[in-house]
């Protein structure tokens, strides 16, 4: 067994080497982050740790207005999303009508053309509607998902249609069994969708930055950008605890709640 | 089946329609409508000032062949749509390969390949600022142990789109390393462990049973491979603004800084339109090649 033996060590060696590419750009910054900022470049092991560029990042930059701003963006997205997409979902899965194929392919389009392609129409549109540099500017293109419909139409169908013939027996609307019968047996389908859709928003940079113009509406994204985009001296020190700043809520839920972070998106990647 | 669960064609159209209506009004609005009022607008010239916009038919085309920079933009995102989606993928198969098997720390693998995924692009593409910086950054440091001088990574037209392809794999390969898990865990292990009776090398277990089996996977990441090469432009704006000379510049950065920067409105309609056709192809390729798979299965 020789043979095998080396293959193992060189699959491990092979894969350690890429894995620690992977991490060292976060390991870098949080380096960077917790050091002076003279060793920012300086990778000296007796270097003094420090909280002062944290202190210093949060003072020259609003970031409580921008975490509430990506808190409550996110958050309204998921909402909107939430909600729509289980109506639409169910339509799809037990109110076909003819032609609801067609219907749920225009859907689909939605896959390919994200708002963030056509951002000079919608702008426009936006503007026209007299909503420019507002929050729900930034949160209402995504609130209907063609995914997150395909997604949950295919959960809806997928449940046993005895369950909503009892519920109907007992008197219950379209609405209600909806309620009580499709929306509790889809649960672990709304998790994966909704961790999906939290990092996506958390994460998503160019149509925010199109529609926010003041402190009041960026997101920690854009406000980022604004942050480190300042060409006055950069201290990678200071930049780097903003990073982690923004970086650091999904992070922590990611290393919280790995397996399910994981699970989730394998789930919600199966079309 | 009872009558309950029959109902009516008539209750059908009118519920399945009110339960649409809300998606549907927000899909045609900031989906459809847009789609087709770009190419609407792209006949039209840009309103400036008291002048409103007028009918100008294919001007805008022609001003775009005649544009060098769209052209640059168009190239650079050809090359780098065929310089990140293979890396990416063969990575994310590796990667997949690696972690579903039974190494070391095989944790911690999983951790750090999926990393990048849930971090900002905007958040890392300042950390990757940093590396490339000249004499000071970390590339340069490493150069510096080998003796050799600094170098302008994101200054210089020759490197700057390599670095910025190596950062988009980089975030990409992780994610669809997922897929390719999932697809793994899938594979029935009878078939492995037949090949292996007869005495198969794992290289010939990899070409002949598990490559072709993730083929289905593979089809559907290089989809969304190429749709990503072609829409992501957020590293763009903090680490190049596409520079220098446009070396950088990729379609969708090219269609922000015409429509948001410039305001001409009525040539970013024309650029749109340049993308949403690509998305068009996209979508035609993909649905040719489901078509294919399903009659493979």
């Amino acid at each position: 067994m020789q043979h095998s033996r080396t293959d193992y060590w060189l699959n491990s060696a092979g894969a350690w080497l890429l894995g620690v590419l992977w991490v060292l750009p976060l390991l870098y910054a949080m380096w960077s982050a917790f050091h002076p900022s003279e060793y920012s470049a300086n990778f000296t092991l007796s270097a003094p740790w420090t909280l002062d560029n944290f202190r210093a990042a949060w003072a020259a930059a609003p970031f409580p207005q921008y975490f509430l701003n990506t808190f409550l963006l996110v958050t309204s997205i998921l909402i909107g999303q939430l909600v729509l997409c289980t109506l639409g979902a169910y339509a799809f899965a037990r109110f076909p009508f003819p032609g609801s194929n067609v219907v749920f392919g225009l859907v689909l389009v939605q896959l390919l053309v994200m708002p963030d392609i056509v951002i000079v129409e919608n702008y426009r549109s936006l503007h026209w509607l007299g909503m420019s540099d507002s929050i729900a500017a930034m949160a209402l293109p995504y609130m209907a998902s063609a995914f997150g419909i395909f997604l949950l139409r295919q959960t809806f169908k997928s449940l046993p249609r005895e369950l909503e013939e009892a519920a109907r027996i007992e008197g219950c609307g379209p609405l209600g069994v909806l309620w009580r019968v499709y929306v509790p047996l889809a649960k672990p389908t709304y998790v994966a969708y909704a961790l999906v859709s939290v990092s996506y928003h958390w994460n998503n940079f160019l149509w925010p930055l199109i529609v926010s113009n003041s402190v009041n509406t960026r997101p920690l994204t854009v406000g980022l950008a604004v942050f480190s985009g300042t060409d006055q001296g950069i201290d990678w020190a200071i930049i780097n605890a903003a990073t982690l700043f923004a970086a650091a809520p999904l992070l922590i839920a990611f290393l919280l709640f790995q397996r399910q972070f994981v699970q989730s998106f394998l789930r919600a990647g199966i079309r | 089946m009872s009558k309950l669960l029959n109902p009516s064609r008539r209750t059908n159209i009118t519920v399945g329609w009110l339960l649409l209506l809300p998606s549907a009004v927000l899909l045609v609005a900031f989906t459809h409508y847009p789609a087709l009022a770009t190419f609407w607008h792209s006949a039209f010239s840009t309103p400036k000032g008291i002048r409103p916009a007028r009918f100008i038919g294919f001007d805008q085309y022609r001003a775009m062949a005649d544009d060098p920079v769209f052209w640059t933009a168009l190239v650079n995102n050809l090359w780098y749509a065929a310089g990140t989606i293979v890396p990416a993928i063969a990575l994310a198969m590796l990667m997949a390969l690696w972690v579903n098997g039974k190494l070391a720390g095989r944790g911690f693998l999983r951790l750090a390949f999926f990393t990048p995924t849930v971090l900002p692009m905007i958040a890392v593409a300042n950390i990757w600022l940093f590396f490339y910086t000249p004499s000071y950054g970390l590339l340069d440091q490493i150069r510096g142990l080998f003796g050799l001088s600094a170098y302008n990574w994101l200054g210089s037209p020759d490197t700057v789109l390599w670095c910025l392809m190596f950062v988009s794999v980089w975030k990409d390969a992780g994610f669809f390393m997922i897929f390719y898990l999932a697809a793994l865990q899938q594979m029935p292990p009878e078939l492995r462990e037949a090949a292996e009776l007869e005495g198969a090398s794992r290289w010939q277990i990899f070409r002949r049973v598990t490559f072709p089996l993730l083929m289905p996977t593979t089809l559907f990441v290089f989809v969304n491979a190429v749709v990503n090469a072609f829409r992501l432009v957020d590293h763009i704006v903090v680490m190049t603004r596409g520079g220098p000379d446009n070396a950088s510049n990729l379609l969708l950065y090219y269609i922000y800084e015409t429509g948001f920067k410039f305001w001409d409105s009525g040539y970013a309609a024309a650029l749109t339109v340049v993308l949403l056709m690509i998305l068009a192809l996209v979508a035609l390729l993909q649905f040719t090649v489901l078509e294919r798979r399903t009659h493979y299965q």
